[in-house]
């Protein structure tokens, strides 16, 4: 046993890297699928709607640990191989942060008017750039707000990484703690440092939506 | 490449019974614990003291920027260093109903701030007692403008009680745990353990839109 000195804090801080890494693997490759998830869930194809309803009910309909534990015991059963946990979390990460961005988007998409597309569309634009130029820019200042709240639930579900034994913050935390065997201390700096992360990001979210819908 | 083998999980179909009922009784004692903790949240922000104001934005705050997880653990390690002995299920729902409780303060302060103060004053133009006010037209709208946002709420709150495994509370996933060391069938276990959270988190969402299609029948003015 010993006790919580400098060095535990700054091994906390450097498993903050590590949350920081699975953030950006999860926005990377989760906003690209958001986006086609958003549009499959506007397009006027039912078949398209659907399966993107499907996908995001069944995401949405499992606990995110739930999610974390398919990929990373599924990985050996569908690929035939191991994976380090990096890749079944960000896996799980991505999918996650997919279906909730996905649904976020969705409804900017569908808060822009539909008389919008349609003067787009007698302006001659093709689909693709009746979207890009005239809807996605004001569904942007709707979506922006929720989308910064949520990055505000995806730090914080990167904790759930630290199950699977991936290091991250939570999962230093729990080492630390084990080694001083001080878990007050050792949790309290824990949320002290997710909070410090996340609070800037959810007051920015708050100020952008009295600015946004302000100047609606 | 492994083959799946679901034959072995059958055995364990009484436990897998038992952390079912446990998920929803944990889920229930810390949605009406939050729901208790964010009426009077909510209540004590709009009418009370400032301090008081100040006190329930840090908690609200603090809940809603820091993860479940880490809540669950300090909940745990904290209340034993007060000398309140618990046991991890009680652990849990304390720390699920505070987490619960801090998004609920915002849900129900959001409704009541939804209805205009114009109408009370209508209402007690007409000569309503406060509880006649409160009852007939403060609390209708304001119910109808909670509803979906504490029923999304309730169902994620459903699905982080599966975080409660973490110390050890017996929910549904701890008994994927327990399953797990048994059979050695990881992901099938988690399969099944995923496919009763979608049955569970599907019945309450037919279930909560059955009943805010009864409830809220009369129609919106805009």
């Amino acid at each position: 046993m010993r006790s919580f000195s400098l060095g535990d804090l700054l091994s906390l801080l450097s498993a903050l890297q590590w949350t920081a890494v699975l953030v950006l693997i999860a926005l990377g490759f989760g906003a690209p699928l958001a986006l086609a998830l958003a549009l499959m869930r506007t397009s006027a194809s039912r078949a398209l709607r659907w399966t993107a309803t499907a996908f995001l009910q069944l995401v949405q309909g499992v606990p995110l640990l739930g999610l974390l534990m398919f990929f990373y015991f599924g990985m050996p059963v569908f690929l035939g191989i191991e994976m380090p946990p990096l890749v079944a979390v960000g896996i799980a990460m991505t999918v996650y942060t997919a279906s909730f961005l996905g649904e976020i988007w969705r409804g900017g998409i569908e808060a822009v008017k539909h008389e919008q597309w349609e003067a787009a569309a007698c302006l001659g634009l093709s689909t693709w750039h009746q979207f890009r130029y005239v809807i996605a820019p004001q569904a942007f200042r709707m979506a922006l707000p929720p989308t910064v709240g949520f990055l505000v639930q995806l730090i914080k579900g990167t904790s759930l990484a630290s199950i699977v034994g991936f290091v991250e913050l939570a999962r230093a935390g729990q080492l630390v703690s084990a080694a001083t065997f001080q878990p007050l201390l050792v949790y309290s700096i824990v949320a002290a440092i997710y909070f410090a992360a996340c609070l800037p990001l959810t007051l920015w979210a708050r100020s952008l939506e009295v600015r946004l819908n302000g100047a609606r | 490449m492994q083959t799946l083998n679901f034959q072995q999980l059958w055995r364990y179909q009484d436990q897998l019974i038992d952390g079912t009922l446990h998920t929803l009784l944990l889920t229930l004692v810390a949605a009406v614990l939050g729901t208790a903790i964010g009426v009077a949240a909510a209540a004590a922000v709009r009418s009370g003291p400032r301090p008081v104001r100040w006190a329930i934005r840090g908690y609200v705050e603090l809940i809603r920027n820091t993860p479940s997880l880490i809540q669950l653990f300090v909940v745990f390690f904290v209340l034993p260093g007060f000398g309140l002995r618990m046991g991890a299920f009680e652990a849990a729902s304390i720390a699920l109903g505070l987490y619960f409780g801090a998004y609920c303060t915002e849900i129900v302060r959001a409704g009541l701030d939804a209805i205009p103060g114009s109408q009370v004053e209508a209402g007690q133009c007409l000569g309503l007692s406060r509880w006649q006010v409160f009852r007939y037209i403060v609390l209708p709208p304001a119910l109808r403008s909670v509803y979906p946002a504490f029923t999304s709420q309730f169902v994620l709150l459903l699905l982080g009680t599966s975080l409660a495994s973490q110390i050890s509370a017996e929910e549904l996933f701890h008994t994927g745990g327990f399953i797990e060391t048994r059979t050695y069938r990881s992901f099938e276990v988690y399969a099944v353990i995923c496919g009763i959270y979608f049955a569970l988190v599907m019945t309450f969402k037919l279930l909560f839109a059955a009943v805010g299609h009864l409830a809220f029948r009369w129609p919106v003015r805009r």
